[in-house]
């Protein structure tokens, strides 16, 4: 039998013609990697390539390591296999992966999501024959509302809050969400405070994106200073001594798993926005629709659930184990070490 | 319906109890009267009858969302609840619906009685003319169970700042066997009227547990004891020669137990009773068990009846000669009680006396608990002699000493997701004791369930070992390799011939995890059995 052009094993995936691997989770000597969390761009290996616009995020999050930047749709060949990058939509810099040996065109999504953001270089469509997916919020239940009125809804949040005399605390992963709040929140309304780890990650940003002014929440930060701000937060940070020095305080968090009443009220959380990196449903059936492809390899997330239904519709769709997370579904997957140590910049 | 909704909403968006009663009471200043005797009867469990089962309801919500049956399932299973599965799955539109709530109970009332075709129009409509959170109040209100942390104490409060009217007077207005439909709200809420009052019962005094030992409460001179029973909670009423038997669930009962009927001509008019329903069998309190067999029945057979009759064992007394007696002292009120059943138990009714028990010293009453379980008892009962009969649960005057609860180590062997805020972990879980087959070989057999006594850290770990570690999936269960040992705690215990394990436990739960303890070191279904009382 045809070897396939990638294929799943214990480090990655990986693609035997080129001796690369796409994401691979474990120290491997080649990886080609698709956007800056911590599940896809992994300490320990020897040569990273990514989208240039990765180049600092991963650098500021594993250090001086041996990485090369590529242009959007900028094709590099290793052992007559093609590879090229192209947005996907997610975050800031992060890409889908286009290989294609002798014809046959794989791509491979890391995370992507279709709405466009206005951080994010906005999802673009790559036509292939096998299309591995994300399947984060792989079902029927997700539906996403557009970005601009999950943020006024926030907005109008923080007002009340404000109003209340209340500081508002907002939950957002670290690296990418936490910048797509911050780029949509109405300075007009108060101040904009952040925790050290999202503050650090977004002085890397801001090289290639405006965002409104922020100030760090030190030692010396005036709790009446803090009084109708709003500060922005990991996930990690609710219920640590540090959010003390918010009161009194509401809590507010932003992601996907919001829109079930039970994730909001497991975490405590007195609000809950609906607002994800990833794709709904509607976005996941879409995309895979449009790519034109015939086989799905279902990744992360609901891709049990999600692949049976592809075949229902007729495509040739199949599930392989990975160890990508999710960002959104941190709190769901990771054990409580490795959360806390995620907001260990206090 | 869009007040209802954003109440609801409002209710459910928050944990904490000032913001909650702020937006109920919000909410009774300005809903129309008939919308405000609905939000009552709805929070206080009091809805309309199911309309459409549930299987329809499935059935239809699919047929809109456009997706196949199975995958609507998967989808509940991770979304835990049924009515947000639909509300979710089904699209919204652009369209909106202006009806009041009371509208919308209406129809659903006059929905019960239409054909299915029709059943399906009205909710095909329904569910596309409202938004989200209005589609999932909508169908919550048609599959029931409306549990947004929300308890009647919490709504009466509220009410209460909305109109003024006394929270206590409050409390007893709003018990028993009222019809929303046919109450005004300034019948329910504002009149004062005595003869509605026939069959209310008082509210519950709710003792707190003892927290330590009971030295604490001081001077034993001071205070009376008895058993704390394992039955049913009871308020027993005899008013203008009429029977009105209240479980604490504020539940009308009086049909269950029809033994009570002989109260009548005896125990005389204006009478109120606060005692423990106990199945009686061989002239010995039976188990719990005993009395499951009648807690479920409407109607009850003579057999029945025969076989399990139940007594109540009376413990206060709430009203003596039709006089609201419960600001006497306690001292006072129970020995009216002890008086009360001198004089009837010469009778051959269902009526003992929840006897005191005679302490000079905490070490007395301390000896006394220990033969709780032999007596099939939980505990005992401190009520302080001077102590008012108070309204829900206080603390200081009343207090329960309950007995540690058994305990035996169990394997987890298949697990379920959780519903509610723990949708989205596996936290139901199975447990299994070892049971040695004839031929020598050993298998775990099922004994319990248990879904709570870890702290949600614990319950992240647990469900990331679960789903590293599934053997088979069924539907909503996994099976699990069996690895990971819990120390399960449990009430009570009697032989069952509809368990597997041959034994039934009551309230099980996880007293702690033993991660020092392996597979081997669980106990047997032997072990388990030797702990049923003789």
């Amino acid at each position: 039998m045809k070897q396939p052009l990638l294929a799943f094993n214990d480090k990655g995936i990986y693609c035997a013609q080129a001796n690369v691997y796409l994401d691979p989770w474990r120290p491997v000597d080649n990886a080609i990697i698709t956007h800056g969390h911590s599940d896809h761009s992994r300490w320990g290996h020897k040569q990273y390539i990514t989208h240039h616009m990765n180049v600092p995020i991963i650098r500021h999050r594993l250090g001086d390591i041996n990485v090369t930047g590529k242009d959007w749709g900028e094709t590099f060949t290793i052992n007559s296999v093609k590879f090229s990058f192209h947005p996907a939509g997610h975050i800031i810099g992060s890409a889908q992966i286009r290989v294609e040996y002798k014809g046959e065109v794989w791509v491979f999504t890391g995370d992507y999501k279709t709405e466009d953001d206005g951080i994010s270089t906005p999802y673009e469509v790559v036509k292939c024959h096998t299309f591995i997916t994300e399947n984060t919020f792989g079902l029927p239940a997700f539906k996403w509302l557009p970005q601009a009125e999950v943020m006024a809804d926030v907005n109008n949040w923080w007002a009340q809050n404000k109003a209340e005399g209340k500081t508002s605390v907002l939950f957002g992963y670290t690296l990418g969400k936490a910048q797509r709040l911050l780029k949509y929140l109405d300075t007009d309304i108060g101040k904009i405070y952040t925790h050290g780890a999202v503050e650090n990650m977004t002085e890397v940003l801001r090289t290639m994106v405006d965002f409104p002014p922020t100030t760090l929440v030190t030692r010396d930060t005036k709790k009446e200073d803090l009084l109708g701000s709003i500060v922005l937060a990991p996930p990690s940070a609710h219920g640590s001594t540090w959010i003390r020095k918010m009161t009194p305080f509401v809590t507010g968090s932003a992601s996907g798993w919001m829109a079930f009443r039970g994730a909001r009220r497991r975490r405590a959380i007195d609000k809950g926005f609906v607002l994800s990196d990833h794709c709904d449903w509607q976005g996941l059936l879409e995309s895979i629709k449009a790519t034109g492809a015939e086989k799905i390899i279902c990744t992360h997330g609901y891709s049990d659930i999600f692949s049976a239904y592809l075949r229902e519709q007729g495509y040739d769709a199949r599930t392989e184990q990975t160890q990508y997370e999710g960002d959104e579904g941190e709190a769901e997957t990771k054990t409580p070490t490795e959360v806390s140590e995620e907001g260990g910049e206090l | 319906m869009k007040n209802f909704a954003e109440l609801i909403k409002a209710l459910d968006s928050s944990n904490k109890t000032s913001v909650k009663v702020d937006a109920l009471t919000e909410y009774f200043r300005n809903a129309g009267d008939t919308d405000r005797v609905w939000t009552i009867a709805i929070l206080s469990h009091r809805r309309p009858p199911r309309p459409v089962n549930t299987t329809l309801l499935r059935m239809w919500a699919t047929e809109l969302a456009n997706i196949p049956l199975w995958l609507f399932e998967e989808s509940y299973h991770i979304v835990g609840d049924l009515a947000e599965t639909i509300a979710l799955v089904i699209p919204t539109t652009k369209e909106h619906s202006d009806k009041s709530l009371t509208e919308y109970v209406q129809e659903m009332i006059a929905l019960k009685k239409k054909p299915d075709d029709e059943k399906r129009e009205y909710l095909h409509t329904n569910w596309l003319a409202l938004n989200y959170y209005e589609r999932f109040v909508f169908t919550k209100l048609i599959t029931g169970s409306f549990r947004i942390g929300v308890s009647q104490k919490l709504m009466t409060r509220a009410l209460s700042k909305a109109t003024g009217v006394d929270e206590d007077i409050l409390a007893y207005k709003l018990m028993g066997d009222w019809d929303p439909n046919r109450i005004s709200f300034q019948n329910l809420v504002l009149d004062e009227k005595a003869q509605d009052f026939l069959s209310k019962p008082y509210p519950f005094y709710l003792a707190y547990a003892i927290e330590g030992e009971p030295e604490s409460l001081g001077d034993v001179s001071q205070w009376s004891a008895e058993h704390k029973w394992d039955g049913i909670r009871s308020q027993t009423i005899i008013r203008e020669g009429q029977l009105y038997v209240w479980s604490r669930g504020e539940e009308l009962v009086t049909d269950k137990y029809p033994e009570f009927n002989n109260f009548l001509g005896i125990i005389p008019d204006g009478t109120v009773i606060d005692g423990e329903i106990l199945p009686w069998v061989d002239d010995n309190i039976g188990t719990f068990n005993d009395l499951q067999t009648r807690i479920g029945r409407k109607t009850v057979s003579p057999a029945l009846l025969k076989k399990t009759p139940v007594i109540i064992k009376a413990y206060d007394l709430l009203e003596w000669n039709g006089e609201d007696i419960r600001q006497k002292p306690y001292e006072e009120r129970r020995q009216q009680l002890e008086q009360l059943y001198e004089q009837v138990k010469t009778f051959a009714i269902p009526l003992q006396l929840s006897e005191r028990i005679t302490f000079d010293s905490w070490d007395d009453a301390q000896r006394e608990k220990q033969q709780a379980r032999e007596l099939r008892s939980e505990g005992l009962m401190f009520k302080r002699k001077d102590s008012p009969y108070l309204v829900g649960r206080k603390k200081g005057d009343w207090w329960k000493w309950k007995l540690d609860p058994f305990a035996i180590d169990a394997v987890l062997t298949y697990a379920m997701r959780g519903s509610g805020r723990r949708s989205t972990l596996f936290t139901d879980y199975t447990f299994a004791l070892w049971q040695t087959n004839e031929d020598g070989t050993k298998e775990l057999v099922t004994f319990a369930k248990a879904y709570s006594g870890l702290t949600d850290a614990e319950f992240r770990q647990v469900d990331d070992f679960i789903k590293k570690n599934t053997l088979d999936r069924f539907g909503p269960v996994r099976s699990v390799t069996p690895k990971l040992v819990f120390e399960i705690g449990f009430e009570g215990i009697s032989l069952s011939g509809r368990h597997k394990s041959g034994v039934a436990t009551r309230f099980p739960r996880i007293l702690r995890w033993r991660l020092d303890k392996n597979i081997d070191d669980a106990n047997t279904i032997d072990d388990l059995k030797n702990m049923i009382p003789k």
